[in-house]
C-alpha cells in the first residue's frame, strides 16, 4: 500500500483528536498506509501570521527536517498546508533549507484535495443522513483554490443533503489571533456566518478547517443554534448500519 | 496601546454589534455586488484585463520619475501649472496661497481622497473660503460633519430616510423622501455654488504622461463643472495616479468603472490639459496641478510593498472586506479605509500609530482576489505585521510569548507535556462549571464564544494506543 504521512496540526493534535484520527481512517479506505511521525508538533503559522518571522523560521525548518522523507503529506486544515506551500518559500527565502521547503510543499496536501487530486478518489463510501452546508475556509479557498473537491466529496456521501448558504465564501471570522484581539469584530463575522447556516436549515456545517469550525461551534452554541459543526473527514469517515461508526457526539439539536 | 488604537478598538466594537448599521451596509453591498457581477460580462475576459491593468500600473510605477516629468512637459507647454508638493503642508500652502493671491471666496470642490488627506478642505475655511462638495455623497457628509465613509461612496452608511432628514435640517424647505426630489434639492443648491465660484479643486483618476492631462471620472457631472466654469482649476493628485498612454484609459476607465460600482464606464469621464486656449470658448483662466507625495516615494523605494501604488481607489476591496463590513468606514479613523486603508496608511502616516490596522483582519483574502490591478493587499498585511515586531512597536507579553511559544514547538516532548496539562487544566475549570467567566483562562476566546469541549487524550497519545510508536 502507497504510504502518506499525517501532518496533524498542533490544535488538532490537542483538541480535536477525533478530526486526525478519522482523517486516518478515510485514507486507509482509500487504499493508503498512514503514519504518524511524533517529531511533529506545529508548522509556525501563528508566529508568522502575526508578525514574528524569527519565531517562525525555526519551526519551518524543523518541519522540513521532520517531513523531509515523506513521499506525501496529508493535513486537515486548508491553512496548514496554505503555510507550508505557500508561506515557507517566503519565510525561508534565505534559509539553506529553502529549496527543500519549496519542494516539499509540493508533496503537501489538503485532505479533500489530495483524495479528489492525488488519489482521484470521490466516494468513500461514507453516508451521512443529514442536510449539510459547506463553509469555504478563505486559506482553502483563496490561497490553495480549493472549491469543488470538497463539495465533490460531499455529493457522494450517502443521504448526505448538500445545501449551498449564500456568503458561503465570506471568512467565518476566525483568523487565528485575530479572533481574540478583535473579538467583537470575530464574532461579528461568526454570527453573520451563524445565521446564513440557519438560514438554509442545514443541520450541520462543514469545512476543510477545524480552526473555523471550531469558532462557529462556539458562536452557534453561544446563540443556541440548532446547527452544529462537524469537519469534513469526520462526515467522510461515517457510515451507517451494522459496521458504521456511532453518530457523531455533536448531535444537532444538542446545546450546551 | 496608541490613541489611535485605543480609538479603533472603541468605535469597531460598538459597530460591530450595531445590527442596523450592519444590515445598510449588507444591502448596500448586494446592490453592489449585484451590479459588478453584470459589468464584469461586458469584459471578454475579467482576468485577463486585470493582468493589463497590472502590467500597465506597474509599468507607470516603475518608471514614475519619467512619466512624471513627460506630464509636467506637456501641461506646461499649454501654460498650464504643476507644483511638487513633498508633503501635506506644502500641498495645502500652495492652494491656499493661490486662493488667496486671486481673492478666492467660494471654492466647488469635486471629490478628492487627497484632499481629505492632507485636510485641504477644513484649511480652505479656516481662511473664510466657503467650500461645497459637489460630489452627492461628499454633499451629504459635510452636512453632516463627518468625513467620507468610504473612497467611493462616501454615504454608504445612511438610508434615504436619514438623508431626507439631513435635508429636512440643513436645506430650508426640502421635505421630501423621493429620491428624485432630495437629487433636485441639492442640484438646486449647488447650482449656485458653480455660478459664483472663483476656484475649482478637483481630484484626480488617472494622470496620462504621454497626452499630459489628468482624466477626471464622475457619475454627475460635477468634476467637469468644477473644472470648467470658474476662472481657476485646480487638480490635487497623489503621484502614484500617472499611467504611460493614452490609450491605457480603454482598458483603466472601464475596470475603474466596473470594480468601482459595477457601471460599463461612469457617466462623465473627462480630460483636461490646460487652461482655455486661445481659440477655445469655455475653460478656466489658469490650470495648476498638484503632485503630492507624502510618503508615497518612500512606498515606491520599498520593493515588497511597491504594488500598493498601484490602486485606483475604485473601493472593491472595501465592499469584500468582512471586517470592513462590519465596523464600518469611519471606525478606521483614517482617509483611506478597508484593505487598502490598512495596506497603505501605516505608511503615509506612521507604523506606530496605524500598525494596529494591519491586526484588524482576518487574512481572508477577499480583498486581493477583486482588486483590479491585482495589488497583493492581505500579503501585505503580514509584512507590515513583521516590520511592526521588527519596529519593537509591539507589547512584551505578545514577544515574550511567541518566544515560548517557539520554545515550545520546538520541543515535541514539551508540547505534549504542556498540552497534557493545559487540557487537564481547562477540563477543571469546565468541571467546575468555570468555563466562559472570567475566571476562564480561555476567557479571550469564551468572551465571545462558548467554551469548546476539551477532549480526555492528545491525538499522539490515541495514535500511541491504536497503532504502536511509529
Amino acid at each position: 500500500m502507497p504510504k502518506v504521512a499525517l501532518f496533524i496540526p498542533c490544535f488538532v493534535d490537542q483538541l480535536n483528536p477525533e478530526i486526525g484520527l478519522d482523517m486516518a481512517k478515510v485514507l486507509v479506505r482509500a487504499g493508503y498506509e498512514a503514519e504518524f511521525t511524533r517529531g511533529q508538533t506545529c508548522c509556525g503559522q501563528p508566529a508568522f501570521n502575526t508578525g514574528y518571522w524569527n519565531d517562525a523560521k525555526p519551526l519551518a525548518e524543523r518541519f522540513v527536517k521532520v517531513f523531509r522523507s515523506a513521499e506525501t503529506v496529508v493535513c486537515p486544515s486548508g491553512s496548514c498546508t496554505t503555510m507550508v506551500r505557500n508561506f515557507y518559500p517566503v519565510l525561508l527565502a534565505k534559509s539553506h533549507l529553502r529549496d527543500e521547503a519549496v519542494k516539499l510543499g509540493q508533496r503537501v496536501f489538503e485532505f479533500s484535495e489530495f483524495l479528489v487530486k492525488v488519489a482521484g478518489r470521490t466516494d468513500l463510501g461514507a453516508s451521512f443522513p443529514h442536510r449539510v452546508a459547506y463553509h469555504d475556509a478563505c486559506h482553502a479557498l483563496r490561497e490553495l483554490g480549493l472549491k469543488q473537491e470538497p463539495r465533490e466529496l460531499l455529493r457522494h456521501v450517502q443521504g448526505l443533503e448538500l445545501v449551498e448558504m449564500p456568503y458561503s465564501d465570506d471568512c467565518c471570522g476566525f483568523g487565528g489571533t485575530f479572533a481574540t484581539k478583535f473579538g467583537m469584530i470575530s464574532a461579528a463575522m461568526g454570527n453573520a456566518k451563524a445565521g446564513n447556516a440557519e438560514n438554509v436549515r442545514a443541520e450541520f456545517l462543514t469545512s476543510t478547517d477545524p480552526s473555523c469550525l471550531m469558532h462557529i461551534e462556539g458562536i452557534l452554541r453561544r446563540r443556541n443554534s440548532p446547527v452544529r459543526t462537524i469537519h469534513l473527514a469526520r462526515i467522510l469517515a461515517h457510515q451507517c448500519g451494522p459496521e458504521g461508526a456511532a453518530a457523531p457526539e455533536s448531535a444537532p439539536g444538542k446545546k450546551s | 496601546m496608541t490613541n489611535a488604537a485605543s480609538e479603533f478598538l472603541r468605535s469597531a466594537a460598538a459597530k460591530s454589534g450595531d445590527l442596523r448599521h450592519r444590515q445598510i451596509l449588507r444591502t448596500s453591498v448586494d446592490t453592489y455586488n449585484t451590479a459588478v457581477a453584470r459589468g464584469k460580462t461586458r469584459f471578454v475576459d475579467w482576468e485577463a484585463a486585470r493582468r493589463r491593468a497590472q502590467a500597465i500600473k506597474w509599468e507607470a510605477v516603475n518608471h514614475l520619475d519619467n512619466y512624471l516629468l513627460q506630464f509636467e512637459a506637456r501641461v506646461k507647454e499649454r501654460d498650464g501649472h504643476v507644483f511638487w508638493a513633498e508633503n501635506g503642508e506644502q500641498a495645502r500652502k500652495y492652494i491656499l496661497d493661490l486662493a488667496t493671491a486671486r481673492g478666492v471666496r467660494t471654492i466647488v470642490k469635486s471629490k478628492s481622497m487627497v484632499a481629505e488627506e492632507i485636510h485641504l478642505t477644513t484649511a480652505l475655511e479656516q481662511l473664510g473660503i466657503r467650500v461645497w462638495e459637489t460630489d452627492l455623497g461628499e454633499f451629504i457628509v459635510q452636512l453632516r460633519n463627518e468625513p467620507p465613509y468610504h473612497i467611493v461612496t462616501p454615504a454608504m452608511h445612511l438610508t434615504r430616510s436619514d438623508i431626507a432628514q439631513l435635508f429636512k435640517e440643513k436645506l430650508g424647505g426640502v421635505n421630501t423622501d423621493d429620491p428624485e426630489k432630495l437629487v433636485a434639492a441639492a442640484r438646486a443648491a449647488l447650482r449656485r455654488a458653480f455660478f459664483s465660484a472663483e476656484m475649482g479643486i478637483s481630484g484626480v483618476n488617472f494622470l496620462v504622461a504621454d497626452a499630459g492631462m489628468i482624466a477626471i471620472t464622475t457619475n454627475e457631472g460635477n468634476g467637469r463643472l468644477g473644472s470648467s466654469l470658474p476662472k481657476i482649476h485646480v487638480a490635487l493628485t497623489g503621484i502614484e495616479k500617472v499611467v504611460p498612454r493614452l490609450e491605457d484609459l480603454a482598458v483603466l476607465w472601464p475596470m475603474l468603472a466596473t470594480a468601482g460600482t459595477g457601471q460599463a464606464v461612469t457617466c462623465y469621464n473627462t480630460l483636461v490639459g490646460g487652461p482655455r486656449g486661445k481659440d477655445e470658448v469655455d475653460g478656466p483662466e489658469e490650470f495648476h496641478v498638484v503632485l503630492l507625495d507624502n510618503g508615497r516615494s518612500e512606498l515606491l523605494a520599498d520593493v515588497e510593498q511597491r504594488d500598493v501604488l498601484h490602486c485606483i481607489r475604485c473601493g472593491a476591496c472595501l465592499n469584500v472586506c468582512p471586517v470592513y463590513r462590519s465596523v464600518g468606514g469611519h471606525a478606521y479613523g483614517t482617509t483611506y479605509q478597508g484593505p487598502i486603508g490598512s495596506v497603505l496608511t501605516p505608511h503615509l502616516r506612521g507604523l506606530h500609530d496605524f500598525q494596529h490596522l494591519s491586526y484588524a483582519s482576518s487574512l481572508c483574502g477577499a480583498c486581493t482576489g477583486v482588486c483590479p490591478v491585482r495589488i497583493d493587499l492581505h500579503h501585505h498585511l503580514l509584512h507590515n505585521r513583521r516590520n511592526a515586531v521588527k519596529a519593537g512597536e509591539r507589547a512584551w507579553g505578545e514577544r515574550f510569548g511567541f518566544r515560548a511559544f517557539r520554545w515550545t514547538m520546538l520541543h515535541p516532548t514539551w508540547f505534549a507535556a504542556l498540552g497534557w496539562a493545559g487540557r487537564l487544566a481547562l477540563r477543571t475549570v469546565n468541571a467546575l462549571g468555570l468555563g466562559g467567566t472570567k475566571l476562564d483562562p480561555l476567557r479571550p476566546w469564551t468572551k465571545e464564544r462558548a467554551a469548546p469541549a476539551i477532549p480526555a487524550r492528545s491525538f499522539r497519545s490515541l495514535w500511541k494506543e491504536r497503532c504502536g510508536t511509529n
